[in-house]
């Protein structure tokens, strides 16, 4: 998604003006829909849900529109509707924290490289070539493997290694701006490189890395998910990828197990990818791709 | 883009999850068995476990440089032997599926960038949206579902039918007939990529001057846009094949999983429901090593391709 991510320097518009342009955004008014829609169903999910999605119960493998179960139920009789809807809180939980973790590493080390440049720049230019050439997945993978699973731990490992696109992005930028006049101003005041680069550089940044930050909350839930998949979910939580886990063996008998969990994967993620293009629309009015 | 230290960095990544992993491989080895002082010792030193750390890593890159990864406890096999053995199976699913997605890729963007903004090129944009966002396994059971459980046209597992045992032609059909499934789940979000790709460089080629002065000498608008167009729109689309190699590597092992392909992927999947670690270490090795090997064969391509590059 967003490929085209300019690098030329957005006009530092006000907020107004940005909210503005993204809601001509088609693309980022849907995504923006479809993200508080996940986050209300997120944070209602208790009441939303018609009972415990992890309560077992005798009504085994039933079709939609059983009565009380109106996405029918799986191979231990556990609710699929409760189950998508409290699957929610783990893939909005694990995208928002874990781009939130990647965006902050990115920002640190990409604004470092940027401005220093040198020997700093060099050792992260060869750090992002090689988290490129490792699957993120299989990597994850073995991580998790080895580590063992857990809400946290997935955060922190999708967050690790998320990092290098926010980090390559901003770097970019500062490299743009460490020459530009009114940094030279600042410096010329005397002040520090670290208030320089925090208050005078990085505000002028923030655009692409909002669009960075979107469109990795997608890349995180897709990842939680297919990690999720692969039975390396918390096992003490339902996620919509270890529902499709379990689907994958009654996939004969039972396509409501693997059709509405993969719906609520697939909305969320076309949501914040929606939204990063609005975004990004709104950040670079001047591309008209 | 260096190979030999990207090399080096997977491998030193590769011995820091063995050496940071919880556990002690002597413990495991000798189990419950209760073992005196001294044969710990020596079975750490025959090991290499007593030596520091920067001699152990030599010593792991050593093993990698003359092929030896460790030993499969799952297969009693050497690592090597059944990653290599599974690869092929693996490469003809990710060949097809990315020969189709270049295909219809290009295809689809051409169209697109062709009659810009019309129904097909909303049309073009919803698939590459549905694109990036179907997790491929998922598609994958969806698949599953419509054509084998309900319609019941293709095979759902496998690479070959296990009931009848078929000769020449008829097994190449068999097994392209099992092969039709996994390669559309696997290829759809790369077509997506490289038809969202192709339309965007379409534009910009189109926009060009040589464009221009090629409708004035009176060429026929196909030959426009295909000898001219798409002649300078398809660079990016080769890069963006060879630099995603790492990525269709990783849906692959999921789309393996769901189909029962006997590729690098599910074997990937079986060894990590039987903690079988060797393996998983082994397949991260091999598989980086061949997103290296793929990515500097990219950029030769992409020099053969563009004369202004020279490196």
């Amino acid at each position: 998604m967003a490929t085209v991510l300019a690098t030329e320097i957005p006009p530092a518009a006000g907020g107004r003006e940005f909210w503005r342009r993204f809601r001509r955004s088609r693309a980022g008014v849907i995504g923006l829909s479809l993200v508080v829609l996940l986050v209300v169903v997120a944070l209602a999910a208790p009441l939303l849900a018609p009972r415990d999605p992890q309560t077992t119960s005798m009504v085994t493998l039933n079709p939609p529109g059983t009565p009380g179960h109106p996405l029918g139920t799986d191979n231990l009789g556990r609710d699929i509707l409760s189950g998508v809807l409290w699957g929610s809180r783990v893939s909005l939980t694990v995208g928002v924290c874990a781009a939130a973790t990647a965006v902050l590493l990115g920002v640190f080390i990409g604004s470092l490289a940027g401005f220093y440049g040198g020997w700093a720049d060099a050792v992260l230019g060869r750090i992002t070539e090689l988290f490129q050439v490792i699957p993120r997945f299989v990597l994850a993978l073995l991580v998790v493997a080895l580590f063992g699973s857990g809400l946290w731990k997935l955060i922190a490992v999708i967050g690790i290694l998320s990092w290098p696109q926010a980090a390559r992005v901003v770097r970019g930028q500062v490299m743009a701006l460490r020459g530009a006049a009114y940094v030279d101003a600042a410096r010329v005041l005397g002040l520090r490189n670290a208030r320089i680069i925090f208050s005078e550089i990085l505000p002028n940044v923030l655009a692409p890395v909002v669009v960075i930050g979107s469109l990795d909350v997608a890349g995180a839930i897709l990842l939680e998910a297919s990690l999720g998949f692969f039975g390396l979910g918390d096992p003490n939580l339902v996620s919509w990828g270890m529902m499709l886990n379990n689907a994958q063996a009654h996939l004969r008998e039972a396509w409501w197990m693997s059709v509405f969990p993969g719906l609520g994967i697939s909305l969320a993620v076309l949501g914040f990818n929606l939204m990063g293009d609005g975004l990004n629309d709104a950040a670079n009015p001047r591309l008209d791709v | 883009m260096q190979a030999v230290p990207l090399l080096l960095g997977v491998v030193v990544v590769n011995f820091l999850l063995i050496s940071l992993a919880p556990g002690d491989p002597v413990a495991t080895l000798l189990g419950e068995y209760p073992a005196p002082p001294e044969y710990v010792a020596q079975l750490r030193r025959e090991f290499g476990l007593d030596r520091p750390a920067p001699v152990r890593l030599a010593l792991y890159a050593w093993n990698v440089v003359r092929g030896e990864l460790g030993f499969s406890f799952a297969y009693r096999l050497p690592v090597v032997t059944l990653v290599a053995g599974r690869l092929g199976n693996t490469f003809l699913l990710m060949a097809t599926a990315l020969s189709l997605a270049a295909l219809v890729g290009v295809g689809l963007g051409v169209a697109a960038a062709r009659r810009r903004g019309s129904g097909l090129d909303t049309a073009a944009t919803g698939i590459s949206l549905a694109g990036f966002s179907i997790p491929d396994f998922w598609l994958s059971q969806l698949l599953v579902l419509l054509f084998a459980v309900f319609l019941g046209w293709l095979p759902a597992q496998g690479i070959r039918s296990v009931r009848e045992e078929y000769t020449g032609l008829a097994a190449v059909l068999d097994a392209a007939r099992h092969l039709v499934l996994p390669a559309a789940a696997l290829s759809f979000r790369y077509m997506a990529l490289i038809s969202r790709l192709t339309r965007a460089s379409m534009l910009e080629a189109m926009s060009q001057d040589f464009i221009l002065a090629a409708r004035a000498r009176g060429l026929p608008e196909r030959l426009v846009l295909l000898q001219h167009g798409l002649r300078n729109a398809a660079l990016p689309v080769v890069t963006v094949i060879g630099y995603n190699f790492a990525f269709v590597l990783a849906g692959s092992a999921l789309v393996e999983t769901v189909f029962g392909w006997p590729g690098v992927g599910r074997l990937l999947y079986d060894a990590m429901l039987q903690r079988d670690t060797p393996v998983l270490l082994g397949v991260l090795l091999m598989v980086s090593a061949t997103v290296v090997v793929v990515n500097l064969l990219t950029d030769l391509l992409y020099a053969a391709l563009d004369p202004r590059v020279r490196y």
